[in-house]
């Protein structure tokens, strides 16, 4: 459909004022964030994945700008632009259109231009008390939209980064596993390699890496120097010589390693399969206490938290919990959530949030700023109530 | 009954090629009218037109239904699809134009053999430089396919339209992906190929519109083709 209807516009229109003071009631700040932005700040803070859906045009100068496929980073911009003290606590919403490629037919649920409300919190003093007051926010103004039901979802990216902080290995390797927890896949494929159930086969780099053995960082350096020198090969890239014989060391290094225990593993394997009632949850986390202090800590945020969402008298009743929920955007530290609904009997997400402690180092703060946010899909939101009965 | 148009490489080593394979399966190609080098019609089948592109124009032609039926590399086909568009489909490889799309890096990165270690260095990478690793290519497609289904996603692309292996070198990129057939090229540029960097073992292919491979017309091109084609 080319563009909406006045009728069409003013419904969306009304029922977003009805979310907008929600959140203004609650003591943030209503703005609105620039529609284009530098696309350089989104490219580099979510990588290829992000951009492949982003509309990005360069200006009569040539500069690469793209049409923002989200809100969180341009508010993220807005706040370090216009804040006096960046560090300083501070509360936004906004309302606007979001734009985002939809490659064949994604269908009318997923349009390539939607609009988007929702709030970004920076240096909240209580962090699960923060966190429980954005999940209550977002489910008052689905409420307030006129919506009836829907279901929860939530996950810990902290609590899964603790797991592994609690499990002896490098930290090279939970740098892996953390890394590609948002592929199954890839994340059990690396497990497996780990914990030694695959044979390191030979590569086309092995001779290089049996050529550091033993070696100290001198050494090594003074092995990359002669290896190219003796072929002549350039340095290109961008990698300096201690850069590369520093990761050949390591590489070594990980050889002698002896493999991830049957026992971690499957402490691993048992974690990423817990999904159930989120009230349950804390009982069935209790089971992955060991003597080490990190899963403890982030155990006690998870608890904390819980303790501040039922306080808030959400009804968490049907609400779930998964230990692979991540969400699909990688800028996720800690607390996720997802709110569902039903639209013609299919299962639509209506709104997310979650924390996203290093985004803003990222994109340029001076320091890190914890952040916590929540988008609706507006458009979305009005199709569901109206297909409610 | 409307004829089906087909289109042919209208220059270089794929051009060549094709009218071979044509040649050898009885196939004749006759030009005809005012625009005689860019039109023809194909002797042997009755009702298909054809009409001469170059081997990128073919598959654009194929998305925008211009044309019916081409004969281009898979290389460009496969990159300028979406994954699941299924609405235009390989219906013959055709045995030449034989290119590996692969991806490759400086070969002084002694320490990088696979995806999975560009995923390692792409952490350090962006810590002392403050930007993505980057890679030049004209597949943009085919790419981030690969590299998101190897979970690597720290990267930016460069497009390169030309003497894509030449951007590390100059500084523009620090990997490239590329066709390669023989690997000296990369070599001659100090790059080499990652063990699994190898993205599609590429030739050239007969494609179709989905809409109408039931016709009997190409029924009967891919039957007298078929038993011409010198596989890869």
């Amino acid at each position: 459909m080319a563009g909406k209807t006045s009728a069409e516009r003013e419904a969306l229109d009304a029922q977003n004022r009805r979310i907008m003071t929600v959140f203004t009631r609650a003591g943030f700040d209503f703005i609105s964030p620039d529609i284009i932005q530098p696309a350089d700040m989104f490219l580099e803070s979510s990588g290829e994945n992000i951009r492949s859906r982003t509309y990005v045009f360069a200006d009569p100068s040539g500069a690469e700008l793209c049409l923002r496929p989200d809100l969180t980073v341009p508010a993220c911009r807005y706040h370090l632009s216009h804040a006096a003290d960046v560090g300083a606590e501070a509360r936004y919403c906004y309302s606007g259109p979001a734009f985002r490629y939809q490659p064949g037919n994604a269908g009318n649920h997923a349009p390539g231009e939607f609009d988007q409300a929702g709030i970004e919190w920076f240096s909240a003093p209580a962090p699960e008390a923060a966190e429980g007051e954005v999940l209550a926010l977002a489910i008052k103004a689905l409420d307030s939209a006129g919506l009836k039901a829907y279901r929860i979802k939530v996950g810990d990216l902290a609590l899964f980064g603790a797991l592994l902080k609690s499990i002896e290995m490098p930290e090279r390797w939970r740098h892996r596993l953390r890394h590609q927890f948002w592929r199954p896949a890839n994340f059990h494929s690396t497990l497996d390699l780990l914990a030694g159930a695959r044979s390191k086969s030979r590569t086309s780099i092995s001779d290089h890496v049996d050529a550091v053995s033993g070696a100290d960082m001198p050494r090594a350096v003074a092995y990359v120097e002669k290896t190219l020198a003796a072929d002549d090969l350039p340095l290109t890239g961008g990698r300096s010589v201690e850069d590369i014989a520093q990761r050949l060391l390591e590489k070594s290094h990980d050889r002698s390693e002896s493999p991830l225990p049957k026992a971690a593993r499957e402490r691993i394997e048992s974690y990423l399969a817990i999904d159930g009632p989120l009230s349950d949850t804390p009982a069935v986390l209790q089971k992955f206490i060991s003597a080490s202090p990190a899963f403890t800590a982030a155990l006690e945020n998870f608890s904390r938290r819980l303790r501040e969402i039922k306080k808030r008298r959400i009804d968490t009743i049907g609400a779930r919990f998964s230990a692979v929920f991540g969400r699909s955007l990688e800028y996720y530290t800690g607390f996720v959530f997802e709110i569902e609904g039903d639209l013609h009997g299919e299962t639509v997400q209506l709104a997310g949030g979650g924390r996203y402690d290093s985004l803003m180092l990222e994109i340029g703060a001076p320091k890190k700023i914890p952040a916590i946010g929540c988008a609706i899909q507006t458009e979305r939101l009005l199709a569901a109530i109206r297909a409610q009965r | 009954m409307k004829s089906l148009s087909l289109a042919l490489p209208s220059k270089g080593r794929l051009m060549e090629a094709t009218q071979l394979l044509l040649a050898r399966a009885g196939l004749h190609i006759e030009r005809s009218g005012a625009t005689r080098t860019y039109r023809g019609t194909l002797s042997g089948i009755e009702g298909v037109d054809l009409v001469f592109l170059s081997a990128a124009e073919i598959v654009s032609a194929l998305k925008e239904k211009a044309a019916d039926l081409g004969v281009t590399g898979e290389d460009l086909l496969r990159d300028g699809l979406t994954s699941d568009d299924g609405t235009i489909e390989v219906l013959l490889r055709l045995g030449f134009g034989p290119a590996d799309v692969a991806v490759a890096v400086p070969q002084c990165w002694l320490d990088v053999a696979s995806i999975s270690d560009l995923d390692e260095i792409s952490a350090r990478f962006y810590a002392k430089h403050g930007r993505r690793l980057r890679v030049a290519t004209k597949y943009l497609g085919l790419t981030r396919r690969f590299f998101a289904e190897k979970g690597f996603t720290s990267y930016r692309i460069v497009e390169s339209t030309g003497a894509t292996e030449g951007a590390p070198a100059t500084g523009s990129a620090e990997i490239i992906v590329d066709i390669t057939t023989t690997g000296s090229t990369l070599k001659a540029n100090y790059l080499k190929v990652l063990d699994d960097g190898v993205i599609l073992r590429s030739e050239a292919v007969l494609a179709a519109r989905m809409a109408i491979i039931d016709d009997m017309r190409v029924k009967a091109l891919i039957t007298q083709l078929a038993g011409h084609v010198r596989p890869r």
